[in-house]
């Protein structure tokens, strides 16, 4: 039986790797992913998780480091925030193009400047199309679940991509939490050895990422795309078995109260406990609202969220990062996109909050809701607003 | 013509791993080039030196012992030329 205790968030992860026995990881420190790496330094120096550290010089080598390592067939992770994934970068899309199933934690981060080491969604909108499966989390809990996922997602033959986690910096990584940590024999049930099918091996030689002419570079591309949408069916096969397995039950989209609700919020990542709480009080005080979070933004889960929006009237997506000098938060932009050929839709309303850090609280998400309403309804001269700002 | 030339997405293998070691060569490089290497043999004393700077490998000894580039893969980017050290050999422009 799985023990629940309490345990800092970072260090949950840590263990969350250990117990799916990763073999190699290559990381560089940075704030607020600092603790999941020094934990498995330890983890690994203690002799508790056979597996090579690699302590990089910074995070383009850590990404490259990784490359290496899950070519020739090594379970790999690292984790890394803000800058640092910034830093990657080009590496991420060699990792989903070679099919390189690497899992990352992502401590979410603000981006500099001004230097700002709390959290929002800014690095990880900015890796959006990098090819990778992104999946959020809102708890320490489901943290620690998903790594185990991201594991058996990434290395399942149908896949073969490489996978990020997403938690916010500070407001989950620095976090002490209540969490059911596995026990080694589940997890060995639960995820499978790991095998790639055609590593790097003197004996056998291969070419990964080899030249490829006009001829032959779309076909590429287009096996990519496939893949990556051929991901989204395991995904759902991997959370049900995980539901099935350990009781805790995850959805691309997940809703709260969002029946028939003809107001909806839409969030992601741990802002969404305090959305939930604004739901109940509105909800209490008679108000038609639900709450949409979206677990799964990559491979994004179009068909679940039309589903779970098409009887609103209004939707008020809060973005956590900013599209400079585009149509708004790239969550809303995405969701309109979603929603834009559909009959019968509601109206979105952009706003952007939660910026570096800045914490958002039940009266915050009461007026952002309220306004997003507002704008929908009446209408604005802007194609989004920002939420909390000092005039 | 190199064989991927024709092959659909659904034939490629993952992430285009190529497992067939030297498949480069089916790939002919040589007609990227705007300039052509040309052999002076009276100046050349078969040191090697164009052999071992020819960055696409394309450079080999003939009967005689005279290293000539093979046109099929010769890029032309004068790398040769540039650093024989008899001055041997000379770029000519492709017409």
């Amino acid at each position: 039986m799985a023990k629940r205790i309490g345990i800092e968030v970072s260090l949950a992860i840590a263990e969350a790797v250990k117990l799916a026995q990763a073999d190699v990881i290559a990381a560089y420190p940075i704030t607020p992913q600092t603790h999941i790496v020094e934990h498995l330094a330890e983890l690994v120096a203690d002799g508790e998780l056979d597996a090579n550290y690699i302590p990089v010089e910074s995070e383009h080598s850590a990404m490259s480091a990784c490359l290496g390592s899950a070519a020739v067939g090594a379970r790999t992770f690292t984790a890394t925030a803000g800058q640092g994934l910034e830093l990657m970068h080009e590496v991420l899309y060699i990792a989903s193009g070679m099919r390189l199933p690497i899992v990352m934690a992502v401590a979410n981060r603000a981006l500099s400047p001004p230097i700002n080491i709390w959290g929002d969604h800014s690095d990880a909108m900015a890796v959006r199309d990098t090819g990778w499966i992104q999946i959020f989390t809102e708890n320490g809990q489901e943290v620690v679940d998903n790594i185990l996922c991201a594991f058996r997602i990434a290395g399942d033959q149908r896949v073969l991509l490489p996978v990020m986690v997403h938690l916010d910096g500070f407001h989950l990584t620095h976090m002490i939490e209540p969490i059911y940590m596995p026990e080694q024999n589940e997890v060995d049930r639960f995820l499978p050895p790991h095998q790639y099918p055609m590593p790097l091996d003197p004996n056998r030689p291969v070419t990964m990422g080899g030249f490829s002419p006009p001829y032959i570079y779309t076909e590429t591309k287009k096996a990519q795309v496939e893949t990556l949408a051929a991901a989204k069916p395991v995904i759902l096969e991997c959370w049900q078995e995980f539901g099935r397995s350990f009781g805790r039950q995850y959805q691309p989209v997940e809703s709260y109260h969002s029946q028939r609700a003809r107001v909806l919020l839409l969030t992601m990542g741990s802002y969404s406990g305090t959305a939930m709480e604004t739901i109940d009080k509105m909800r209490a005080e008679g108000q038609d609202v639900g709450l949409v979070r979206i677990r799964l933004w990559r491979p994004f889960p179009f068909l679940q969220l039309r589903q779970a929006v098409k009887d609103a009237e209004v939707m008020v997506v809060l973005d956590r990062a900013i599209s400079f000098g585009g149509p708004g938060g790239p969550v809303a932009s995405e969701v309109k996109s979603a929603l834009y050929n559909e009959k019968k839709r509601p109206r979105v309303a952009s706003i952007i909050g939660g910026l570096g850090g800045r914490d958002i609280t039940i009266a915050g998400f009461e007026a952002i809701i309220n306004r997003g309403v507002e704008i929908a309804e009446k209408g604005s001269e802007q194609e989004f607003e920002m939420f909390g700002v000092r005039e | 013509m190199a064989k991927t030339e024709n092959v659909p997405w659904k034939k490629l293998k993952i992430g285009t791993i190529i497992d067939e070691p030297g498949s480069a060569v089916e790939y002919e490089t040589g007609d990227w080039k705007s300039q052509r290497p040309l052999l002076e043999k009276a100046k050349c004393n078969k040191c090697g030196l164009c052999f071992i700077y020819c960055p696409e490998g394309c450079i080999r000894p003939d009967e005689e012992g005279y290293f000539i580039a093979d046109l099929t893969f010769c890029k032309g980017c004068g790398i040769c030329a540039r650093e024989c050290p008899k001055k041997a050999i000379m770029m000519a422009v492709e017409e």
